[in-house]
């Protein structure tokens, strides 16, 4: 959905919120969904099913590897079973069992990561999730989600509900900035067009989305027109959007918080070689790991904001341009 | 509700064990590859289970949803269960011998993929235990009379995991799960004392809050008792630590390390199967 309306970028609720919230409204939808969280509950947000459905709850204690079994086990056994940590804790360390109790076994789980990018901010690396959607995207049938705005999130928790195979969902800690409203539909897979452009494409997921938005306004001044594309679904990936982002603007900007290796980046560049190959530039975290500070400062830092997707985006039309 | 499996006489149980390790040697040996030692130490748990009418299951409603579910987590033990459930009707047992090769259901390691009755994709191991508190957290929510068994091996309760999913167990007093370590003291470098002794094993279960049953694991009739006071056990789940001998049945493969996953060879499988005619 195309749209010229200018963003007012609010502060809203963290996605980690939304994603509380929308679990418990699948509580009450669906008896049959179940969560296990590793002492994080507090912070992933799944306290809330946790007090309303006690019952449905599972503390696992801080043992991710077993709690992804257990969410394997519940599954095989009928249950929509949620399964949720932080996004470095649940990934790493429960990752061999995803790969084999689910991805492998085929036996739907949902995986939902909080605090996940640098945005953590204080805590630092250790707790800072930025291999997530490089894991996430290696195992074999799983659908790979990052919303941008709560809205996003409490629509695509509810599909990753519905969804019959595997999905790894990735939730942020910090509020995230309002791109929707209430009434926008979301389809696991399907891109969104915020902003049509012709001389660039900047397809975003999460906290970036907004940042690529901030962009093409303060380019669109300079006369140079961003498309910008969120990117919700990693996995599976919105081709013909890319494919069209590519023949039509000629060159390509992905910005996310991860690592640029394995990442979104990544993904767009095999589209793009395959369908029709454009100069592309990549905005994310560099061969590094982070340090501990406010959310905004380690953003700035380590080149996830506005100011590095337009330097991008710069880059690619004069490139572009020869 | 289903028919299941009706009990049979402790000497039928004898003779159905001999079969299943007759198919166990053929298979390894017609594959050229396989894990023979830890295959023929389980022999009589599987037998005891799916014969001895402690597993509430049904060959012909593979699906029934109020089954009984038993998880191989020592995976690479996956010839005895192969043969255990072709004989329990299952699966053929005349395409036993494609086991290991391409498109076989029979697969060098459990997969659902290939047969969907296999209740775990299983073979990396430390991972079974957990699967099956999972299905009785979700069992006991349904109302449902589910019990879920899981076979673990010695040297794989070395793996974190395992402890892991003993404090869940205890913590959510999972009655309807029994789980079995198949105590034969060997893994594949040697015996398990020399790589990472787990000793004293009814100690360790007991302190983790599990109601521990020690026994002859190729006692039939001690098998038995110990699967009747495991589903009478409430308020904690059950552990049977089944003593039991590597490559049991085949002399030259009784505690020998070599046998863990090695195949024999044709002169070899001559030999195993004249003494176990």
């Amino acid at each position: 959905m195309a749209t010229t309306a200018k963003f007012e970028l609010k502060m809203g609720a963290a996605t980690r919120a939304a994603f509380g919230k929308a679990l418990v409204e699948l509580g009450h939808e669906n008896p049959n969904v179940v969560v296990c969280d590793a002492d994080l509950s507090k912070s992933t947000n799944t306290a809330g099913f946790a007090k309303e459905f006690p019952d449905r709850f599972f503390s696992c204690g801080i043992a991710e590897a077993n709690m992804v079994a257990i969410g394997a086990g519940l599954a095989s056994h009928g249950k929509v079973a949620f399964v949720s940590s932080f996004s470095c804790f649940v990934m790493n360390k429960g990752f061999e069992q995803l790969r084999v109790t689910s991805a492998y076994a085929q036996v739907p789980l949902k995986v939902v990561g909080t605090h996940s990018g640098i945005s953590i901010g204080e805590d630092g690396p250790s707790q800072m999730s930025i291999e997530d959607i490089a894991l996430a995207c290696s195992l074999p049938g799983f659908t790979v989600i990052d919303p941008a705005d709560e809205f996003a999130m409490k629509s695509l928790v509810k599909s990753a509900a519905a969804l019959s195979g595997s999905v790894f969902i990735r939730a942020g800690r910090a509020n995230a900035r309002i791109i929707y409203d209430a009434g926008q539909t979301f389809e696991i897979g399907k891109s969104i067009e915020l902003i049509p452009g012709q001389d660039v494409t900047v397809i975003a997921h999460g906290l970036l989305v907004a940042e690529a938005i901030r962009a093409s306004e303060t380019l669109a001044a300079e006369g140079i027109g961003v498309r910008v594309i969120d990117m919700h679904t990693i996995k599976p990936l919105d081709e013909e959007a890319i494919a069209r982002a590519a023949r039509e603007t000629g060159a390509i900007v992905v910005a996310e918080e991860h690592l640029v290796d394995g990442g979104l980046g990544v993904r767009v560049a095999q589209v793009v070689t395959r369908t029709k190959p454009c100069l592309m530039e990549y905005v994310g975290i560099n061969e590094t790991y982070a340090e501990s500070g406010p959310p905004e400062a380690v953003l700035d830092k380590y080149g996830l904001i506005a100011r590095d997707v337009i330097a991008a985006c710069r880059k690619a039309v004069g490139r572009k341009r020869g | 509700m289903a028919t299941v499996t009706q009990p049979q006489t402790a000497e039928q149980l004898a003779a159905v064990c001999k079969i299943i390790r007759r198919h166990i040697i053929t298979m390894i040996g017609a594959a050229k590859s396989g894990h023979p030692g830890g295959s023929l130490s389980a022999v009589e748990i599987l037998v005891s289970l799916y014969f001895g009418g402690h597993l509430r299951h049904d060959a012909k409603n593979p699906q029934w949803k109020d089954r009984d579910r038993f998880i191989l987590s020592k995976g690479h033990a996956c010839p005895v269960l192969y043969s255990v459930m072709a004989e329990a009707g299952y699966c053929p047992v005349d395409k036993l011998n494609t086991f290991r090769q391409m498109g076989s259901i029979y697969q060098g390691h459990p997969d659902r993929r290939f047969l969907p009755a296999v209740e775990a994709s299983t073979g990396s191991l430390g991972e079974g235990i957990s699967i099956a508190l999972g299905m009785g957290l979700a069992s006991r929510l349904d109302k449902s009379p589910s019990r879920s068994y899981v076979m673990v091996g010695d040297g794989e309760i070395q793996e974190g995991q395992i402890w892991e999913a003993a404090m869940f167990g205890a913590f959510h007093k999972l009655d309807n799960v029994c789980a079995i370590v198949d105590y034969n003291k060997i893994q594949l470098d040697g015996w398990v004392k020399d790589i990472m002794e787990v000793a004293p094993l009814a100690e360790k279960w007991r302190a983790f809050g599990w109601h521990v049953i020690e026994l002859d694991g190729h006692d039939l009739t001690q098998v038995e008792a110990a699967f009747s006071e495991a589903a009478a056990t409430k308020g904690k789940p059950t552990v049977l630590i089944a003593n039991t001998i590597k490559g049991k049945g085949v002399s030259f493969m009784e505690n020998n390390p070599r046998w863990h996953g090695v195949a024999p060879n044709a002169d070899e499988v001559a030999a195993a199967l004249k003494e176990l005619a």
